[in-house]
């Protein structure tokens, strides 16, 4: 190459050159970069969760209708064995149920498709270079525009069965998926970097899920257990379990159906009861996720080797 | 103003591992005795690349300049040291990486393009020239399942060349795709020069490294063991290729000893050894005794390579070597005087060695030849020079493939007779 002839161009970079983002490669990154630079691939996450959603539909008839399918079946199968056959005796127990499936859903796909994601995506993670969270977070996001999806049934279903949700408790849901969805990507980015490096990761998950989901107040109503723990001091037991608090909010504000003749369903805590308890979550839920970063910072360095 | 490009110190540290365990059992089974070798693929890494340069990486296979080049695209973390990139990088390792085969050309495209940091809006402007440079027209709305892998690979090489880069790094894909692909391929890449624009280029093809690189960096067992203007870093590389590791090595030691960086015009080689007892390479020329003129040899023709050479004094016991490469840059033919079992040579101060080929049994390619002079003593070398597309060969469509062999046909013990 000629060197004079791109001298002119030279000083049309040096002119710009201090504007330039740079890019440090190096195994220390902090934290705050790390997030700062997942908010310049944002347009990455929604291309990514847009790609999810696109190829789970693409080549079906009934495209999206499938997701809608799966928690109307759940409330005919749920209404019938545990209303009809069962007969238990809470009211209404198919919003009962569908509150807290619908909050569980979430949840569990979030985690189950963000363990996988890295070594799914191996491609590009070995030849393209952007912020790997990205990964664990486009699958959150993906579980949770299916959320949405989803409450479309749920909100049908108050309508049809006539359910008025408690207006003192409403303004809470946004809160709670604020805390849900942090809890959900601390977990997520934390378990798609240990999965690359054990991959027992993903079937350890499924049962760990199992267990969690039975420990969470969605198929029996909370009091059912609380009152028992409560006469043993250990009710707190219940809330370290984060998913209850939403879950319950969910119930709360939607199903809003505190007990009736047959005995308690539901706590009666005021609306500010809620707020503390959210806000304790989305604090832990941010520590969690400067955590999971942490622990991804750490893992990330090998990944291109392991995969 | 700061370079483009900081590499600092850069070490990248690899554990082989014979076995791979990844499932909890196998790693409680055999904890603490997972057989792994450790080693270094990258050490010491240092150096700059300034704006508008364009710099090449060659080595061998296993020379760590892929790695260090994944690590200046941030795919892979050094172990120790820090890489300082400028501006918007374009990363072309593989092309199409990231394309998703259920989605069609145009969603891919904004999938790669987010991938590679570029705002939804700026792909909408340039969106008709990626679509005009791959050359799809109306394929772009298919899905990339459905593409040929040439569609492919210029569908991703369209996105990376049109996100506006400052930086482009480069791994070896100008080599695929068909004659009038690459030609596209180098156009760009000329005009990103001419444009200012700083590319690192890695390759193990001489050709295309003189052809693109303004300078290269010569890199053997993750060390940079030279660097030079693109002529000077293919002779060092091509010294490597003759004498393998060992004398990789011994080069790499002389070169830590030999320390006079401010002397721009020397290329490390020419550096070795002590300055009073030198042989130095002259003219490199190629005839053809049975086609004189033609400019050109059939294969199983002779030819004979006449090496001029200048010694600082009369110097006994020197061993001459000589090397034919393809255009690939891969060996041909290598040997030297003392493997063909003749005596050292005395040198004066002038003279002339001739190479005589009865016969080079080779089929169609471009062909360089490299000729050295090294000590019969301690086998250090005075001088190594190669000449580029020192003889062409054309076959006339008797055979195919890499060699002329000339085998004859022979059916139930009798000879199949020619053609009229």
């Amino acid at each position: 190459m000629d060197q004079t002839n791109s001298l002119p161009d030279k000083k049309i970079i040096a002119s710009r050159v201090e504007d330039l983002p740079i890019r440090v490669v190096s195994p220390k990154i902090d934290i705050l970069t790390r997030i700062r630079n997942i908010w310049v691939f944002r347009e990455l996450l929604v291309s990514m969760v847009r790609k999810e959603l696109r190829i789970k539909y693409k080549n079906s008839v009934l495209g999206f209708v499938w997701s809608l399918l799966n928690p109307a079946l759940y409330l005919v199968i749920y209404y019938i064995v545990f209303q009809k056959i069962l007969k238990n005796n809470v009211p209404l127990f198919a919003i009962f149920l569908l509150c807290g499936l619908l909050v569980w859903n979430f949840f569990s796909n979030a985690l189950s498709s963000a363990t996988t994601t890295i070594v799914n995506n191996a491609g590009i993670v070995k030849k393209v270079a952007f912020p790997r969270e990205i990964l664990a977070l486009a699958s959150v996001g993906a579980a949770f525009v299916f959320f949405l999806l989803q409450a479309i049934v749920l909100v049908l279903a108050l309508l049809i069965f006539q359910v008025v949700p408690a207006v003192t408790y409403i303004w809470l849901i946004p809160f709670s998926l604020v805390a849900l969805v942090l809890f959900a990507s601390a977990l997520s980015v934390a378990l798609s970097a240990i999965n690359v490096y054990l991959r027992d990761t993903q079937h350890l998950l499924e049962l760990v899920l199992l267990a969690w989901f039975w420990a969470t107040p969605i198929v029996y109503p909370f009091q059912e257990l609380g009152v028992r723990l409560s006469q043993k001091h250990l009710l707190w037991l219940y809330f370290v379990n984060p998913v209850t608090v939403i879950v319950l909010t969910f119930q709360r504000a939607l199903y809003a159906i505190l007990g009736d003749s047959s005995g308690p369903i539901l706590p009666n805590y005021s609306p500010m009861w809620y707020a503390v308890q959210i806000l304790i979550v989305i604090a832990v839920s941010a520590i969690l996720f400067v955590g999971a970063l942490a622990l991804f910072g750490r893992l990330e360095g090998n990944f291109a080797e392991e995969l | 103003m700061p370079a483009a490009i900081e590499i600092d110190d850069v070490s990248k540290h690899f554990r082989l591992y014979h076995e791979k365990y990844t499932s909890l059992k196998e790693r409680v089974i055999h904890l603490n005795k997972i057989p792994f070798e450790e080693f270094w693929a990258l050490k010491d890494i240092s150096f700059d690349v300034d704006w508008g340069e364009t710099v090449g990486l060659v080595g061998h296979n296993g020379s760590g300049k892929s790695t260090l080049l994944k690590c200046i695209a941030a795919i892979l973390q050094p172990t120790s040291g820090e890489i300082r990139v400028r501006g918007r990088v374009a990363a072309m390792l593989e092309l199409g990486a990231g394309f998703h085969p259920e989605l069609s050309g145009r969603e891919n495209i904004y999938l790669n393009a987010a991938l590679l940091g570029v705002a939804k809006k700026d792909v909408d402007l340039r969106f008709d020239d990626i679509v005009e440079f791959s050359e799809l027209g109306p394929f772009i709305d298919n899905q990339v399942r459905y593409y040929s892998s040439g569609m492919y690979t210029r569908l991703g090489f369209a996105v990376a060349v049109n996100v506006d880069p400052d930086i482009l790094l480069v791994d070896e894909v100008l080599a695929v795709g068909d004659e009038n692909f690459q030609r596209k391929c180098f156009d760009k890449v000329e005009e990103f020069q001419k444009e200012g624009r700083t590319i690192v280029f890695v390759s193990h093809s001489p050709e295309i490294v003189r052809r693109v690189c303004d300078r290269a960096y010569v890199l053997d067992h993750g060390m940079i063991v030279g660097e030079g203007t693109a002529p000077e870093a293919i002779s060092i590389l091509r010294e490597y290729q003759a004498k393998g590791s060992g004398l990789a090595s011994m080069i790499a030691s002389m070169h830590e000893g030999e320390g006079d960086p401010n002397h721009p015009d020397n290329p490390s080689l020419t550096l070795i050894g002590d300055p009073e007892e030198r042989v130095t390479v002259g003219q490199i020329s190629v005839s053809f005794p049975s086609a004189p003129g033609t400019g050109y040899l059939s294969p199983g023709d002779p030819m004979t390579v006449k090496v001029s050479y200048e010694a600082t004094r009369r110097i006994s016991g020197v061993i001459v070597g000589i090397q034919l490469f393809d255009q690939k840059g891969d060996l041909v033919f290598g040997t030297d005087s003392d493997l063909m079992g003749l005596e050292p040579l005395d040198v004066d101060t002038q003279g002339e060695l001739e190479f005589n080929f009865p016969t080079v049994p080779v089929s169609d390619g471009l062909f360089s030849v490299a000729v050295g002079f090294t000590s019969a003593k301690d086998q250090h070398i005075y001088d190594w020079q190669n000449q580029d597309l020192a003889f062409k060969v054309i076959s006339m469509g008797k055979s195919s493939g890499y060699m002329k062999l000339d085998p004859r046909l022979v059916q139930n013990g009798e000879a199949v007779p020619y053609r009229p």
